[in-house]
């Protein structure tokens, strides 16, 4: 049904989405913690800063991404002296971005959740004898769960979905960077439609269905 | 064996500043009306007030000394919240094990079955904590706590979200906890009742402040400074029940200083009562009368008397034998008996309570 470029643009998406949700529940969840938690005065820029690419265009930020990680760039610098390849047009560079652009989708709803779950239980498992990292696991992951779920099915939903970052830092290369969003674009540029239609249709019915998932995911209202 | 407790904590209304030193035994109630600081101060000596800094030594063990602080999970103490704050996670009985799977096997000197035999929540154990009423909630997080075999118990305010049936229920469950462990309890609470049914050691926090402290019986009676209780004016005493009379349904109880009959609860011939008479339920006459219907008619000693809030009372303290006990009269009435200090009179006690 699906020829080889496309499955190996739907292979690769999963496979980016994945990784990226991964690195996304690892570094979002202290960056959560600590936002829920601080009462630093950096907290509204490091928010805001961590809120960008909810509002900035994607090309925008692609754009920056590729600067900072092209040879000349910060990044792209930092990485040649270390000897590591340049990351652009490369999956390494395409996970860099999408955690990036992502980062939002993951760490507001496991703020949120993590606001929601307050002081009050932590202090009671200081009087039980748990340390801080053993409430954080024993109390704080259980009672965040929902929180998590949300923070993953959106970090990978949305990094399916992706075009403008990947266009501007990871190209359109067959089997490397061509993701799945890509690949549809390619094949509307060919008026291939009804490949394009393959695609698509299958990109629709898996939102819906995330979509449907977080639904069932919300916590009862009523006890 | 005590528990010196000295910290300084400031707050926009008032800054905490406490000086105490407390029995290691028994329960000590930390008592004051709302935002008085007392549960500031139990925070504190849990180590929850990261701001505050003291000095703090329970049964010869620092806990706290200025800056350098054990932290609260470094605290061999268990606390009750007022909202039981179970975790909803767990159920009952990992609820009961979360703290006590915590600490070192040689540490468990209260075991699991014994907290909960205590506190008679053998049949919730697999409950889930949404699943439980108020009154059993309370008693779940009791339970918890006193299976951390805790060296500190502190307890705040932990009937004050319950109705008055709940705290019945609740309030046997202390008293068995306070005899049976030995285990020493702060107990904040703002409800006279309580403090008088479960206290041995009473410090009045006002404004921050620890304005008063002793034993219970000697900080009630005391009447410089008052405690300005109103209607919850009054003594709390022992005695000892010697008699039980089944036609009338009632017992004669001796204390220090006389005897008393009261309404019989069920308390076999020999058992330690405690007894709380409240001010206003004491009147004071010059002789004896008999031809009325209260039948304790006890004869006291005034020792002084002082206005109350309200302009036409007075708070009456008399000295029954070796008892302090309080009367509450009209300010007109005082005058009219002529009260002075070492006066001869006769107290008529219209209701005593059998408090535990």
């Amino acid at each position: 049904m699906l020829n080889p470029s496309d499955l190996a643009a739907v292979w690769l998406t999963l496979k980016l989405a994945g990784t990226a949700t991964a690195v996304l529940l690892l570094l979002g969840t202290p960056m959560a913690w600590w936002l829920a938690r601080t009462r630093h005065w950096a907290k509204g820029v490091i928010g805001a800063l961590v809120t960008l690419p909810l509002v900035l265009p994607p090309t925008v930020l692609g754009f920056y991404l590729l600067v900072l990680m092209g040879p000349d760039g910060m990044l792209g610098r930092l990485l040649a002296a270390g000897g590591l390849q340049p990351l652009p047009f490369t999956f390494a560079g395409l996970v860099v971005a999408s955690v990036i652009y992502s980062l939002p989708f993951v760490v507001q709803p496991l703020q949120q959740a993590f606001e929601a779950i307050g002081e009050q239980p932590l202090e009671a498992a200081a009087t039980l004898r748990a340390n801080p990292w053993d409430t954080f696991f024993a109390v704080v992951v259980p009672l965040a769960r929902p929180g998590f779920m949300t923070a993953g099915i959106l970090g990978f939903a949305h990094t399916v979905g992706e075009f403008g970052v990947v266009l501007m830092i990871g190209g359109n290369i067959p089997g490397k960077t061509q993701v799945l969003s890509m690949a549809i674009y390619n094949h509307v540029e060919a008026l291939e439609y009804e490949a394009a239609h393959r695609l698509a249709a299958g990109m629709l019915a898996f939102s819906f269905t995330v979509l449907l998932l977080l639904n069932a995911l919300k916590p009862e209202r009523v006890r | 064996m005590s528990i010196r407790a000295c910290f300084r904590l400031p707050y926009p209304a008032f800054t905490l500043d406490v000086d105490v030193d407390l029995p290691g035994q028994g329960i000590t109630a930390l008592f004051g009306r709302s935002g008085s600081g007392k549960t500031t101060l139990l925070r504190c000596i849990a180590g929850l007030e990261k701001a505050a800094s003291g000095f703090l030594a329970v049964n010869g063990e620092i806990w706290q000394d200025g800056a350098r602080r054990l932290p609260v999970h470094r605290r061999p103490l268990g606390y009750v919240f007022q909202e039981a704050r179970l975790f909803p996670h767990l159920d009952v009985a990992a609820n009961l094990d979360f703290g006590r799977r915590r600490i070192a096997a040689d540490q468990r000197r209260v075991s699991l079955a014994r907290a909960v035999e205590l506190l008679g929540i053998g049949h919730l154990l697999e409950r889930r904590c949404d699943r439980l009423s108020g009154g059993e909630r309370q008693r779940v997080a009791i339970a918890r706590a006193v299976a951390t075999s805790p060296r500190l118990l502190l307890m705040d305010e932990p009937l004050a979200a319950l109705d008055h049936a709940r705290k019945q229920e609740i309030l046997p469950y202390l008293e068995q906890l306070r005899d049976e462990l030995e285990i020493p309890v702060l107990y904040v609470s703002h409800a006279p009742d309580e403090v008088a049914r479960l206290a041995d050691h009473l410090v009045v926090i006002d404004e921050g402040r620890a304005v008063t402290q002793g034993p219970l019986a000697e900080v009630l009676a005391c009447v410089d400074p008052p405690l300005r209780l109103g209607d919850d004016a009054g003594v709390v005493f022992s005695g000892t029940v010697v008699e039980r009379d089944a036609e009338w349904h009632l017992s004669r109880i001796v204390f220090a200083g006389g005897e008393v009959w009261v309404r019989d609860g069920g308390a076999a011939v020999g058992r330690r009562v405690r007894l709380r008479i409240l001010a206003r339920d004491v009147s004071i006459a010059r002789s004896r009368h008999e031809d009325f219907s209260i039948m304790n008619l006890l004869p006291a000693t005034v020792i002084s008397h002082v206005a109350e809030d309200h302009p036409a009372l007075a708070l009456v303290q008399l000295r029954v034998g070796g008892t302090p006990m309080l009367a509450r009269l009209t300010r007109h009435s005082a005058w009219r008996l002529e009260l002075a200090p070492g006066q001869q009179v006769w107290a008529q006690i219209k209701a005593v309570a059998v408090v535990g």
